[in-house]
């Protein structure tokens, strides 16, 4: 089996982050408890959600400006992953609030912000389900990615620090750096952020290469 | 350098003179077809009344949340409605001959100013007919009508390039709903939480962050909207 050295690298840092993740020291927090490795599964999943949706909007940049298939599907691609990590953060999300905060879903800002942007997303989907040209879909799904991901960022930016969150570092609560991010819990934090990112890139780069094989097949077929 | 600026001057000259002449041409047909209008007014003065039809209000009034988040999601479903209908009416023929004399760029600036403008009038006599029928709550009136004012030009801007690009579609209701309403819950969350202070008579100052916040989205939708929609108009 011959892999690429990045490939190898998300490997090696996801063993680390679950082994060590589940193993290793953690500060004894109120509440929070042994709940805090979420930590590493949590908090990732929002850090890759981001990055790969920006892989996806920077693709329909490009495939507005040079309108190559590639770019098209890379965006389309990352896009979907982009939702696997946002539905993978909201659930193991949920599952804390449920431990900690006593609720599913209490009506936090970061939380509806979430889903909202998931529905943005969402409908990237269905808009892309209702063209038959792929010339049109690829430039206008591209066009309403770009509009839609400029309306997010304000909203996943902004919108909580206005209103009282229960997340660490708003509304009074400390953030995760002013205490309880200490050296034992970073240590495994940054592996897993690039970690898990590495792994959504390595799924958009294999779901690009089926796609992409796909059509060649079909327009020899 | 001389030479460079009367080039974009006249540039800029141009565009004015595009904007103005389609959002002439928007004004006159909306005159011309009074039908379309008036089915809007009908619309926002129907769907208030099944409102205080359904809360039975004869007795006392609504209380004060309800009756903001009453008046926005109204006018929420007035707005998509309203606007839906901006690139949808227009004819295949006529908008081929837009395309061989005018500029994208004036087309959705003339656009946004004319959806900005027609929501303006309808929120205003939205607030106005809610007023009598449901009662009126509002301390504040002039951040009231401040807070509309914003309201009405930042779900025209967004919901502008929404119906650009829900019309090149096959589905062009559902997808105006779907595609506008994750994108217009920011702003809609911001106007409820401005015209909250001005129902209860704070002090404008407590809503500086939200009017701050809510002009910036709404440059930012403007700025995009102005940038793609020469990508949309060309399919």
């Amino acid at each position: 089996m011959k892999l690429s050295w990045w490939k190898w690298l998300t490997i090696l840092l996801l063993l680390y982050t679950v082994v060590v993740g589940m193993l290793s020291e953690v500060p004894r927090l109120a509440i929070l408890n042994e709940t805090i490795r979420n930590l590493y599964f949590h908090v990732p999943m929002w850090f890759g959600m981001i990055l790969i949706l920006l892989v996806s909007v920077v693709y329909s940049v490009k495939y507005l400006r040079n309108p190559l298939s590639r770019n098209d599907i890379i965006a389309y691609e990352s896009a979907k992953v982009g939702i696997l990590f946002g539905v993978l953060g909201i659930v193991t999300g949920m599952e804390w609030a449920r431990f900690t905060w006593g609720e599913f879903w209490s009506n936090d800002p970061k939380q509806n912000a979430s889903a909202i942007g998931l529905l943005i997303y969402f409908a990237y989907l269905i808009l892309r389900g209702s063209f038959q040209d792929h010339q049109q879909r690829a430039r206008i799904s591209a066009v309403y990615n770009i509009f839609a991901f400029a309306a997010l960022i304000p909203l996943l930016f902004i919108l909580p620090r206005l209103t009282d969150s229960l997340h660490p570092g708003n509304g009074g609560n400390p953030g995760f750096n002013s205490y309880d991010l200490d050296s034992r819990l970073r240590v495994v934090f940054y592996p897993a952020v690039i970690g898990w990112t590495l792994l959504g890139i390595w799924v958009v780069h294999l779901r690009t290469r089926l796609e992409v094989l796909k059509q060649r097949f079909y327009e020899n077929a | 350098m001389h030479l460079c600026c009367t080039f974009v001057e006249k540039l800029e000259e141009v565009l004015l003179k595009e904007v103005f002449y389609l959002m002439q041409k928007d004004f006159v047909l909306e005159w011309r077809q009074k039908y379309a209008f008036n089915g809007m007014l009908l619309y926002v003065g129907s769907t208030v009344f099944i409102c205080y039809l359904s809360f039975s209000l004869r007795f006392g009034g609504l209380e004060v949340p309800v009756w903001n988040a009453l008046y926005w999601i109204i006018l929420l479903f007035t707005a998509v409605n309203a606007i839906a209908k901006g690139f949808a009416q227009e004819s295949r023929g006529r908008l081929l001959y837009y395309y061989s004399v005018v500029s994208p760029q004036g087309i959705i600036v003339a656009k946004m100013v004319y959806n900005a403008a027609l929501m303006l009038v309808l929120s205003l006599l939205c607030f106005a007919f809610y007023a009598v029928v449901i009662g009126n709550p509002v301390q504040d009136v002039g951040m009231f009508l401040l807070t509309i004012v914003l309201g009405a030009v930042g779900f025209a801007t967004s919901l502008t390039m929404i119906s650009g690009i829900a019309a090149k579609a096959a589905n062009t209701g559902t997808l105006m709903a779907v595609l506008s309403f994750p994108v217009m819950v920011p702003m809609l969350l911001m106007l409820m939480k401005m015209s909250k202070n001005a129902i209860d008579g704070l002090d404008p100052s407590v809503s500086l962050d939200e009017a701050l916040v809510l002009l910036a989205v709404n440059m930012i939708v403007v700025t995009v909207s102005y940038i793609l929609f020469p990508y949309l108009w060309r399919s």
